[in-house]
This record gives structure tokens, sequence and C-alpha cells, in this order.
């Protein structure tokens, strides 16, 4: 697909600042910069954003205000507001001002929306099985361990990736590319925002991790870029923006859930176990998405990137599960069951965003592959 | 002097940290590029020495191998 603007830079900073920052609300100067609105939700997050700085603020609707029920697992407005209010702490959008990151009315926006959206969460996930009180296992990093094992391998072989390998073209793949670009071209920032939560031992486990999703030291190596790598080397743009224009929501969702975790304090062990349960589920299907690259020849940086991580998430499960997220439960076994949850939201909100891009080419007949 | 760690994963790849380098059962020396690397232990891998994750499935493996 065709960015709006191939030529910017890969994963540039977005940041105009100064005197290029946009002095009035004007929707129309930001073109390709904000996503564009999908109903009240969003609208009322870039009419924040966008807002002259001379009208008085007004406060951003949520929800609760629309007077209907909203699903935030599929309500793409939902979504896509959310992720706009989490944007603004990593990269921001250009000519946005930056001190909104911190701007009481979208805070407040965000609150009400950051609990439907875990409520919903913890109910597609259930019950979280673990002994509540006295009944503590002896080793509780070992048993969270085992339990983390247990539910990241059922042997069974991802649909998703199947058909990858086996039965997708060239354009399956670029969609494939382009919904997970909203997260890979952030891939592991996320977690960082974990680590000034953490002493000690787990902390030094992902900061780990980290090093080494982040390159190892070596910038041509941080794996956000090895993924831009594989869309430039597709002529797709490295703007985010365009592939949020194109998300459904549990697209959205999956990605909005690490930033859920991640950004509160009180859903560390979420954020580790959800850590743990992405590296634990990655290594196989990337080895599947590769052999289907190198079976379509795409650009050698396709394969690459999904080759790197049969490699890197053989590593990264066994530190997130053991190193991390035992070691976590070892010195905090009151998360312990934060952790699980993390673990099965990891698994149940991935699922939905690999169903949504699967269920179209579902019916697709098999003589139509290879 | 660099410490070179070595820890079993039960089921799983041997974890190594601080190696620069690993030296395969041909003889070849194989350079480390990550802080802490995953030896494969069950001898299925398709990207000897390191782990690839075949460990998870049956010695009938679920993908083909690579071939070089």
């Amino acid at each position: 697909m065709a960015g709006p603007d191939a030529r910017e830079s890969k994963i540039a900073p977005r940041e105009l600042g100064g005197k290029h920052a946009l002095p009035e609300s004007n929707l129309t100067r930001l073109p390709n910069v904000l996503p564009k609105a999908c109903g009240p939700l969003s609208e009322g997050v870039i009419r924040a954003l966008t807002a002259d700085p001379s009208d008085p603020p007004r406060s951003v609707p949520v929800h609760d205000d629309l007077g209907h029920p909203v699903d935030p697992l599929v309500d793409r407005d939902f979504q896509l507001a959310l992720w706009m209010l989490y944007e603004l702490h990593y990269r921001g959008f250009p000519g946005v001002p930056a001190d909104l990151e911190w701007d009481p009315l979208l805070i407040a926006a965000r609150q009400p929306m950051e609990r439907a959206f875990e409520a919903a969460v913890r109910d597609l996930v259930g019950p979280i099985d673990w002994p509540a009180g006295g009944e503590q296992p002896k080793q509780p990093g070992v048993a969270v361990a085992d339990r983390i094992f247990e539910a990241t391998g059922s042997g069974a072989l991802p649909e998703l990736a199947s058909f990858l390998q086996r039965r997708a073209d060239v354009d399956h793949y670029r969609t494939y590319l382009a919904r997970r670009a909203v997260y890979q071209l952030r891939e592991s920032d996320p977690q960082s925002f974990v680590l000034p939560r953490l002493e000690g031992a787990p902390k030094a486990a992902l900061a780990e991790l980290q090093y080494d999703e982040y390159g190892g030291g070596q910038p041509s190596r941080l794996h956000a870029t090895l993924f831009a790598d594989a869309l430039e080397s597709l002529g797709m743009t490295t703007d985010v923006i365009p592939y949020v224009d194109q998300a459904p929501a549990a697209t959205l969702a999956a990605v909005n859930v690490m930033s859920l975790f991640a950004l509160n304090r009180r859903l560390r062990g979420a954020a580790l176990g959800h850590l743990a349960a992405y590296e634990a589920t990655s290594s196989v299907p990337c080895r599947m998405v590769a052999l289907g690259a190198r079976r379509l020849g795409l650009p050698d940086p396709v394969a690459a990137y999904f080759e790197e991580h049969v490699e890197a998430d053989s590593v990264h499960e066994q530190v997130a599960v053991r190193d991390i997220c035992g070691a976590f439960v070892d010195d905090n076994p009151a998360e312990a069951a934060d952790v699980l949850f993390g673990v099965a939201a990891s698994l149940a909100v991935d699922a939905l965003a690999a169903e949504a891009i699967l269920s179209p080419w579902r019916d697709m007949p098999e003589d139509v592959a290879q | 002097m660099t410490t070179v760690s070595v820890r079993q994963c039960p089921g799983g790849p041997l974890l190594v940290r601080g190696a620069t380098q690993v030296e395969t059962e041909d003889g070849e020396l194989v350079p480390v590029a990550r802080p802490v690397v995953a030896l494969c232990q069950c001898g299925r891998s398709g990207r000897m020495p390191w782990c690839d994750s075949s460990h998870k499935f049956g010695s009938d493996g679920i993908t083909r191998r690579r071939q070089d």
C-alpha cells in the first residue's frame, strides 16, 4: 500500500516542535498526522489534540457519555480513542503540543476507558486459578513458570501462521505486516515503562531482554527498525498512522492492552505475564511466517525479520518466563495472579487480533493457493 | 575476566550468558551476538547451535528444517 508520505524517514521522531507547532485548531492542517476519526470518542480526542489554545478546554467524551453500551474489545472508535491517548506517552503526533501527555482532561477521559477495557479483558479471560491467602506454593516462581509454559505450549499449530506459511499470497503478507505494524513499529516500547517499577532480579532480566530487543547497542538491529526494513522492502510506509487507520478494533486492542498494563503500576505483574506469553508464543509462528515469505520470494528483510525472532524469542521465552516472571513472583508472591492474568490476556486478545486477520481469508478455496 | 554462566532449562535449551563465541561439534566458531543465548539441547533445531523452539514439538517436527 502506498503510504501518504513514503519519504518519511524510518521511524524518525515525529515531533515538529518549536516554530512548527501548529497554533490553531484546524483538522485540515494536520493531514495524515492523526488517525481518521471513526466515531464520537475518537473524534473527541482528535478535537482535544487539535484545539486552539485560546479555546476554553472541553472535556473529552468517554463511552459512558454515549448513552448506549460499548464493548471495548470490538468497538473500533473506543480502541482508536484509547490508542491516541496512549500514543501521547510514546511518540506523540507532529504539531500536537507535547505537554498534552499529562493534560488533566485527557487523563480524565483515559481512566474510565481503561477501567472499562480492563473489565472487558478480565471478563474475556475469566477467573484466574491461583490460591489466595495462605495456601501459596512453596516455590511460587517455579509454579507460575510451569503455569505459563502450560498455558502457552498447547502444541497446536497456530492457524494464522500456518496459513501464511502454506497458502498466503503477497497481498496476504502485506495485510499481515500492515496489522502487525501498529505494534511492531513501537516494538518493545510498552515494556520499557515497566523497568522502573521493578527491583532486583526481574529488573535485571527485563533490562537484558530489552537490550536485545533494542538491537544490543546497534541502531540498525533495533527490532522496530528491522520491521521497518521489512515494510520498506515491500514499498510500504514506515509511518504508523496509515496502519492505525486500517487496523480493526482487535488489532488496536492487542496493542492497547500492552499500554494498559505497562502504564499502570498496579498492573505491572500483568505486564510481565503478557510479555512472557507473547515471547513464548512467538518463535514457532515466526519460523512459519519466515518460511512463507521465502516460499513467495519476498524481499530478504521480510523473512529476515521473522528469522531473527525465531532465535531471539526462543531465548526471550526462557528469560521472560523464568528470570522475569518467576523471579518477580518469588519476590512478590501476592502478585502471582496478576502475572497469570497478563498471560491469559495476552493469549486471548492476540487470538482476537489473529482472528480479525484470518477470518476474511478462511473461505479462500484451496486451489487459489500456490 | 568475563564469567560465562550457563543454566539448563528443563525440557528446553541451555541459557548462556557472557560468552563471546560458541564452538560447535564440527569445530566451527560461531560468534555470540546477544547478551544471552539459548543453545539447542534437543538436537532438532534448524538453526544450530541456537535453540529455535523445536523442542516444543515431536521428533517429526511441524515445519521443514532449513536445508542449509
